[in-house]
């Protein structure tokens, strides 16, 4: 597997004779290796779940989910930022869990279970958080928007989990605080900075949801 | 309608709709993601195809071969635009270098090709399959080594004239008790809207669409016909929902451009957005500025001298930043002078970013002021206060101001962050690893007024209805023209429908220079009186008694329903605001006071901004909650310039070398805490029927200064090369 | 990003296999690295080997006492790990202050100790750089330099190595788990797993061609108080200036690493013996051959002021 960093130069006689562990050699038979490339067109067939609705699709497999998802399947809410990780506007839910559909691809996803902006709610049917994001004022050109609020609900969630973060004074007691969620929201970059209205809105859904 | 004599009462007085906080009518859009952005036009144009800019790979020199064959051999490949296919293109009065380039290169990631194919994939790949052998030149990219070259530019422009002198600034300098006399430094900056540079184009026939990513549609389809030479009357411009500007999004750029020119090669509609990292060197930029400012007062701190001298640079044919007219108009002092200075440079095109001049001359200002309150052991806020000045100090008193609230802005805005509190002694203030201090900085915008035209009607069902090509790029424009609709024609908000960003509508102000909220709702304005007299004379009532009230036309105890008077048809009036000549008989501008708190840490130096607040002043404030949410965020953007943002120039390569989201940082929400926002009364007659000014730039003024003003009286260390980061911090405490 | 073909692999051994015997075959873990870099073409990988399906996510203690973490365990997953938290709690610490939590759900265990340098003219393609282009020059060198390495550079590349994660892996003398396209697995010290420059800054690790990482584990727990220390400027979602990650002592002693300051994760004997003397010895010792260029210079300070920040905090604690 020649690749243009690694050579074959040999570095490594000083670790020669470290025991190795034993590696996890065994299949895990959870995946199989479903996506392959349909004969001489090099697309290849993904299955998704976005919002609750199954979707098929045949891709080129340089798609990231971010483009599959507004160039194939229309879903433009979900924005693109920078298409390098530096933003946070593409943020999504997948299976769970929020993530730059950027710096993923559609392919690797086979399977998996996407929730995107259009997936919260509607104009009609406001998600707490968009609700909480109009009152107040938790946005301004919008374009941020769609990112911070998957983003939102999805810290909101790993909070409740007990999840840490980088300003949890004490590792095992993670509580919501406005310095908690603004270190949790700084992937989502808002040059608006719309910031403390983000964090209002928040709180506002955070207190509701306990109440 | 023209506006030459100040207002008096109007319909907006009554406050019902105008002036109350409201949510934004877009907000529902915006929060579901259903808003469309300019790449994001599947239903407008369903078959676009995808074009990829090429960068030019060297800043200065030109095209020596130019080798597409492999590119157009890739697979989806439609189309390659490069200038030697594009036809004869003219240049826009507002771009400095062409937005395709070819044979001659004019700076780094100068557009030379848009690669376009079936899909994004492919022509990302395909792009990159584009050869070019350059011949480069030497060219000139460090301002500081062209500083003494630096010319005097031509007057006029957006700046008005290079050079202003009042008195005998040398001598009462040179005679002053007390003197400040300093270098400051801004580097050059990148507007980093979160949505790139984007457009869609399609042609049908010899006919134009762009959904377009752009603030000025008036302005910017006069710049694609001048540019495609083709008559303005064949171009449409789209542009519902921006996704954020500052400045960026003024101009014509390359992706509207190469759009409109690959749709046309293939024969089908493409869309182009400009690449993230491809954005601080192809697009413009805020130009760095060397700034010197010397300033002459008495020992209370009563200005008598004061000079600001401004050098930066641009591509031949550009312009200065035009940091140093704050100074004209901010304080008093009899002896006074200004000037700014050229330098020819190759780089990127330098141009507007929110609040051109102001944001960075007074990053340098009101540092020099705070050094000034210290040399003289008087209060900053005191101090400013003691050089507040009710007219035009270069002019004199025969020119006052419309309004000019800056002291009651510092005095409101002292008592709501508790300056009190602040011990004026650098470094003595302790919270655990951290030294904490307080700055304040006067803020100052022009405020600026452009003619704005709308259409207004009410249709069968009484609702009414706005069209003009104002844009909302986050500045709250959708809401406070619903708002202003209205409140002229008594309807509640909910029953006005605003459409926004379309060259088919009446040509508006545009948002930019923070012109666009009181111009464009002034031209709702004048439209809604129009028809408001279409209406009183539909239903037979004298204008000057017809009342607007509760979606009826009403006169004593009769009144009749919008909607029946509009009719099946609809009812519908078209004006524009014209402006005479208040703002040169009166300055108008807006002010405030910015406040802030930092920590800083005692063994590395980072600093961490507590607390920010202000007062502002700044006219009718037409939505309180969205120019509260313009005022913060503008004031984040200072706080960012403050501390962190930084175009890099490689003076070898001729470019910005951090041209990226990871490496040109701006602020995260870790970075801003609470962010208080105290909006003072005012009412300015001799700037709209409205009454308002602007507010979305005034934020931003002065903000970063506060920043760097209290990391002083943190540390006592005085950084006046911005960015104020770690490693300037950290050289000065070891110097 | 040049096109390439995809395939998910079902087992370690397939993985390898595969990797073996296609050209150009690369491992995608996260992605969050790698799909950056093949989006500017700075990676072009031919085929994709999908190696999340592996099982190797859990982590799991060792018999020694230690924890073994799958090299496709997440970062979100691996910080907040109970047994992370309480006994490696400098690795939770380092974790949680790289990247933003959307990159750390998705950024793995072995992806981040391989992720490549933020060198912005390595991120250039127009711009010289030897270790994406062997024999082009170094744009840094003379260039903007305030971000890059000043431990361990070379005349020919001067780039810093970008991860948190590896440098409380350096401090807890962690050992990579791999096994080879041949199928032989062996374990690789922290310390011998990220390269030099030297003249060849385009390899950067000990890794083989074809040789997966499998996991990564933890001796048994050190004990004494850990800490992590990251200065930057932007408070948030940006890389270091400076980190350094320590372990103290009831004894006085302890152990330091650091990070944004090396070409390798960076860590010297010399600087764990300076423990007890305090922070100005243990920057001496750690500083010794630093080569800095006038934008990063100040990078030495920062060096014993974020030591010194530490032994406050250790200070402050009971
Ligand atoms: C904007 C931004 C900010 C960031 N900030 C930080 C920061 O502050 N601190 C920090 O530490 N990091 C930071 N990161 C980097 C981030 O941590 C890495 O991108 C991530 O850890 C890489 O992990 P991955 O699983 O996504 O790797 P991938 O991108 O999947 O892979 C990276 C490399 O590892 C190889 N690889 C992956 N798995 C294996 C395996 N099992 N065996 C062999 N080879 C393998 C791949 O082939 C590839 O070469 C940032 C990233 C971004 C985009
Ligand atoms: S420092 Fe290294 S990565 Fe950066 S340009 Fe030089 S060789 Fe390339
Ligand atoms: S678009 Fe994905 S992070 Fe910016
Ligand atoms: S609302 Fe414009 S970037 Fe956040």
């Amino acid at each position: 597997m020649p690749s243009d960093h690694l050579t074959r130069r040999s570095l490594l006689q000083g670790s020669a004779a470290i025991a190795a562990a034993a590696p996890a050699l065994v299949p895990t038979g959870a995946a199989a290796a479903r996506p392959t490339a349909k004969e001489g067109t090099g697309m290849i067939p993904v299955e998704l779940t976005v919002n609750g609705r199954e979707v098929h699709l045949q891709l080129d497999p340089r798609t990231t989910l971010l483009d599959a998802l507004r160039e194939h399947l229309h879903l433009t809410g979900t924005k693109k930022g920078c298409d390098q990780g530096q933003c946070g506007a593409c943020t999504v839910i997948v299976e769970g869990r929020r993530i730059n559909s950027c710096l993923t691809l559609a392919v690797m996803h086979d399977g998996d279970k996407v929730t995107t902006i259009e997936g919260l709610g509607t104009p009609e049917k406001l998600h707490p958080m968009q609700r909480a994001f109009i009152s107040h004022d938790g946005y301004q050109c919008g374009y941020c928007t769609p990112g911070q609020i998957c983003s939102a609900v999805a810290v909101l969630d790993e909070i409740a989990a007990g999840i840490p973060s980088h300003v949890t004074p004490d590792l095992d007691k993670v509580s919501l605080s406005n310095s908690e969620l603004r270190e949790r929201m700084s992937g989502n970059i808002c040059r608006c900075a719309a910031y403390p209205n983000i964090i209002a809105a928040m709180n506002d859904v955070a207190g509701e949801t306990k109440a | 309608m023209k506006f030459d004599t100040p207002a008096t009462t109007n319909p907006i007085d009554k406050g019902r709709v105008v002036g109350v906080a409201h949510d934004r009518i877009d907000g529902p859009a915006k929060v579901t993601g259903s808003a469309p952005y300019a790449y994001e036009r599947h239903d407008a144009a369903p078959n676009a195809a995808y074009g990829w800019i090429v960068g030019s790979a060297i800043a200065k020199g030109t095209i020596a071969a130019l080798d597409l064959r492999a590119a157009e051999a890739a697979p989806g490949v439609l189309g390659i635009v490069t200038h030697a296919n594009a036809g004869k293109l003219g240049k826009g009065n507002y771009n400095t270098a062409p937005l395709l380039g070819g044979p001659a290169i004019m700076h780094y990631d100068q557009a030379l090709a848009l690669v376009i194919a079936d899909t994004l994939e492919n022509a990302r790949a395909a792009a990159k399959l584009v050869r070019i052998d350059y011949a480069p030149q030497d060219g000139k990219f460090d301002l500081a080594a062209e500083q003494g070259n630096a010319v005097k530019p031509p007057d006029g422009g957006f700046g008005g004239a290079a050079d202003s002198a009042v008195g005998d600034f040398d001598g009462a300098f040179a005679k002053a008790a007390v003197r400040i006399d300093q270098r400051y430094t801004t580097p050059d900056h990148s507007h980093a809207m979160l949505e790139p540079h984007a457009t869609t184009a399609a042609w049908n026939g010899d006919k134009l669409t762009l959904w377009t990513a752009n603030q000025m549609i008036a302005w910017s389809v006069g710049e694609v016909a001048k540019t495609l030479g083709i008559p303005k009357a064949n171009i449409r411009l789209v542009a519902p929902y921006i996704g954020g500007g500052f400045g960026a999004k003024l101009w014509l750029r390359a992706d509207a451009l190469l759009a409109a020119l690959g749709a046309r090669q293939i024969g089908r509609p493409v869309k182009v957005a400009i690449a993230r990292n491809q954005i601080p060197n192809n697009t413009t930029h805020r130009p760095a500025t060397i700034q010197r400012i010397r300033i002459g007062a008495d020992k209370n701190g009563v200005i008598d001298a004061i000079g600001h001298e401004v050098w930066s640079g641009d591509l031949p044919g550009g312009g200065t930043e035009t940091a140093a007219m704050q100074t004209r108009l901010l304080y008093g002092g009899a002896h006074r002078m200004t000037a700014h200075r050229l330098a020819t440079l190759d780089l990127p095109e330098g141009n507007a970013m929110r609040a051109p001049g102001e944001a960075v001359g007074l990053l340098a200002l009101e540092v020099a002021m705070d050094e000034l309150a210290e040399a003289c052991g008087v209060d900053p806020v005191e101090l400013r206060i003691r050089n507040d000045v009710q007219y035009d100090p270069e002019a004199g008193t025969q020119r006052p101001y419309s309004s000019r609230k800056l002291v009651e802005c510092l005095r409101a805005g002292a008592d709501r962050f508790g300056w009190a509190k602040r011990n004026p002694k650098p470094g003595k203030v302790r919270d655990g690893r951290w030294l904490v201090g307080m700055g304040v900085a006067s803020a100052f915008r022009n405020n600026l007024v452009g003619k704005s035209g709308a259409r207004i009607g009410v249709d069968g069902a009484g609702k009414v209805i706005v069209e003009t090509d104002m844009t909302d790029i986050g500045t709250g424009s959708y809401t406070i023209i619903g708002q202003t609709a209205a409140e002229m024609l008594g309807v509640s908000l909910d029953d006005v429908i605003v459409r926004l960003g379309d060259s088919r509508f009446p040509a508006s102000a545009g948002s930019g220079g923070q012109w666009g909220a009181n111009s464009s709702t002034a031209g709702v304005y004048a439209a809604a009186m129009a028809l408001r007299a279409k209406l009183a004379e539909k239903a037979g009532y004298p204008i000057d008694q017809a009342q607007f009230d509760d979606g009826l036309v009403k006169l004593g105890n009769q009144s009749q329903t919008l909607a029946a008077l509009a009719g099946r048809e609809g009812l519908w009036a078209e004006d524009s605001i014209e402006f005479g000549d208040l703002d040169k008989r009166y300055v108008q501008a807006t002010f405030g006071a910015h406040f802030c708190e930092v920590g800083v840490d005692i063994d590395t130096a980072e600093v961490r901004i507590r607390r920010m607040g202000g007062a502002f002043a700044a006219g009718r404030i037409l939505n309180p909650k969205s120019a509260r949410s313009q005022v913060i965020g503008a004031m984040t953007m200072g706080a960012g310039s403050a501390l962190m943002e930084a175009l890099e120039v490689d003076t070898r390569f001729g470019l910005f070398i951090n041209h990226d989201m990871a490496e040109y940082a701006v602020p995260v929400h870790a970075d801003i805490p609470e962010q208080d926002v105290l909006f003072i009364d005012e009412l300015d007659d001799k700037s709209s029927p409205m009454k308002a000014k602007g507010v979305g730039e005034l934020g931003i003024c002065g903000a970063g200064a506060a920043v760097a003003n209290a990391i002083y009286n943190a540390t006592g260390l005085r950084l006046r090369d911005y960015p104020l980061t770690i490693d300037k911090l950290l050289r000065a405490q070891t110097a | 990003m040049k096109p390439f073909t995809y395939s998910r692999a079902t087992s370690v051994a397939d993985a390898a296999k595969t990797a073996a015997s296609t050209q150009g075959a690369r491992f995608i873990a996260g992605g969050t690295n790698l799909l950056d870099l093949m989006k500017l073409q700075i990676e072009t990988p031919t085929h994709l080997i999908d190696v999340n399906h592996l099982g190797l996510d859990r982590i799991e203690p060792t018999p020694e006492g230690g924890l073994r973490i799958g090299a496709l365990v997440r970062n979100t997953d691996l910080a907040a790990d109970k047994v992370v938290r309480r006994d490696y709690s400098v690795l939770s610490r380092a974790l949680l202050a790289g990247a933003s939590g959307q990159l750390r759900n998705k950024a793995t265990t072995a992806g981040n100790l391989l992720q490549r340098t933020r060198c912005p003219y390595f991120y250039d393609t127009n711009m010289p750089c030897n270790k994406r282009k062997p024999g082009s020059g170094c744009g840094a060198i003379g260039g903007i330099s305030r971000s890059l390495a000043i431990l361990g550079v070379s005349d020919a590349c001067i780039a810093q190595h970008p991860s948190d994660m590896a440098v409380a892996m350096r401090l807890l003398d962690a050992q990579v788990d791999t096994v080879g396209a041949d199928g032989v697995a062996r374990a690789i010290p922290i310390a011998d797993f990220h390269s030099l420059p030297g003249d060849t800054p385009h390899v950067e690790t000990a890794l083989k061609s074809g040789e997966i990482i499998t996991s990564v584990t933890l001796p048994k727990p050190i004990g004494g108080t850990h800490v992590y220390r990251k200065v930057r400027d932007r408070a948030s979602y940006a890389f270091a200036l400076v980190s350094v990650a320590a372990v103290f002592g009831k004894d006085g002693g302890g152990r330091f690493a650091f990070g944004g300051i090396g070409a390798k994760p960076w860590r010297t004997p010399s600087a764990d013996a300076a423990a007890s003397s305090g922070a100005k010895a243990v920057a001496e010792a750690a500083l010794s051959g630093a080569r800095t260029t006038h934008h990063s210079d100040f990078k030495k300070t920062l060096v014993e002021r974020t030591l010194a920040s530490l032994y406050r905090q250790k200070e402050a604690r009971p």
